[in-house]
């Protein structure tokens, strides 16, 4: 017989506490629903699309949707996963995300994501976006090629740091990016500090401490050593 | 040794193989040198047709063409377009061929620009002026990966894959599975 708080994740009973999203018990019972724009500790975004699942057959945002008892959720389907890979690869194309070169390369939310469904082409034509670095601030760089508008500085400096340093800004695939709120629109010129929550928020390899290069070897970090589902507990910080 | 003759098997007949290296670094030939003594077992399943290993200029009736590198000049075309020609199966080999990789590096820099600062402006590099023998190839003003030209088949990333996801591949191809990487053997770095 069924508690009452429950439902069916792939088949799996997963208890929920009335209020809790369907990725939030999910993920308090470790299981992995992919997602990118979606945090724990922030309210939901619901804008990357990764965590797209079936409820009773309809699709819907895992991260936005409360559990409801008795709901039965599709989650690692091939139809499912197929659909990602593909959002995947527009989030591929649509950035320069040239992993050799990233410092983010193993502790990066989007390539260990494409690992696991076995993303292994960027399938569309590259738009190689032209997106120039920041380097302005003393501590932190900003390489916007790897942007992926999940937002989550946004949120972080607002909520969290109380600072409000980043906006979301521009429209269309090419013009729409992250923009800072000082006069000249640079790092430098803001009170961001390299101890705000909104430093160690990034899931990409956007905002980086200067002078951290590489303090972990590649083949050594979070995603190396075991794939981003089977960690869903450890690795959110 | 002592065992009494048996009649030879008939021999199976090797898969014809072709490799070339387009703006690429070699890494990725390297790393498929990197398989070791596989690459004896290898060579009782394929023969080599064009490839640097074999210095065969162009590519006959392949049953594989391995791609490493992007295309960064109007010769990677006519090199690629070839391996489509003669090859059944394309594969992708490495960051650079599937998304350009470090060649790419240059796309949101007018390609002018980049010649005239290497070949005439900067003071620590050549002062010949920009070389225009009819030889070169001409550069394409972006480097673009492959299957924005042709059909790939199948894309193993990494800069370069590691010799173990290579082998893997391969295997799996030449036993006529469909390539299925495992976690650690899909990398992009």
């Amino acid at each position: 017989m069924n508690a009452t708080n429950t439902f069916q994740l792939d088949g799996e009973e997963i208890p929920f506490a009335p209020g809790q999203t369907i990725i939030q018990a999910a993920a308090a019972h470790g299981a992995y629903i992919p997602h990118l724009c979606w945090h724990p500790d922030f309210s939901p975004h619901g804008s990357c699309k990764l965590c797209t699942v079936k409820v009773n057959g309809r699709f819907g945002s895992a991260c936005t949707m409360e559990a409801q008892p008795g709901m039965e959720v599709e989650n690692r389907t091939a139809e499912l996963d197929d659909k990602r890979r593909t959002l995947l690869q527009m989030f591929f194309v649509e950035g320069n995300h040239f992993c050799p070169s990233c410092e983010k390369s193993g502790n990066c939310v989007l390539q260990a994501t494409a690992y696991e469904l076995k993303m292994m082409s960027p399938h569309f034509d590259m738009f190689y976006p032209d997106r120039p670095v920041d380097a302005s601030h003393p501590d932190i760089l900003l390489d916007f090629n790897r942007c992926i508008m999940c937002s989550l500085c946004v949120t972080a400096s607002r909520e969290v740091d109380g600072k409000n340093v980043f906006a979301m800004g521009g429209r269309g695939i090419l013009g729409r990016r992250i923009h800072i709120n000082s006069e000249s629109g640079r790092l430098g010129d803001t009170d961001f500090a390299a101890t705000d929550r909104a430093a160690s928020i990034c899931p990409v390899g956007v905002i980086l401490h200067k002078r951290k290069g590489f303090a972990v070897p590649i083949g050594e970090r979070t995603y190396d050593l075991a794939p981003i589902s089977a960690q869903v507990k450890e690795t959110r910080s | 040794m002592n065992a009494p003759m048996k009649a030879a098997p008939a021999p199976v007949k090797k898969l014809r193989v072709a490799t070339t290296s387009l703006a690429g670094c070699f890494g990725c030939h390297m790393s498929i040198l990197d398989i070791d003594e596989r690459l004896l077992k290898l060579l009782d399943l394929v023969e080599f047709d064009r490839s640097p290993l074999t210095d065969i200029k162009h590519c006959g009736p392949c049953d594989l063409g391995i791609i490493e590198g992007g295309l960064c000049n109007a010769e990677n075309v006519h090199v690629l377009r070839e391996f489509r020609k003669n090859c059944k199966i394309i594969l992708a080999l490495g960051a650079c061929a599937i998304n350009g990789g470090l060649p790419a590096q240059r796309n949101h820099l007018d390609l002018r620009d980049v010649l005239e600062e290497v070949y005439q402006t900067e003071h620590l590099l050549g002062r010949g002026g920009i070389p225009n023998d009819p030889e070169l190839p001409l550069p394409l003003s972006k480097v673009h990966p492959i299957h924005e030209v042709v059909k790939v088949d199948y894309f193993l990333p990494g800069c370069p894959p590691p010799a173990d996801a290579i082998w893997k591949l391969l295997t799996d191809l030449l036993a006529g599975r469909t390539p299925a990487l495992g976690h650690g053997l899909l990398h992009y770095d």
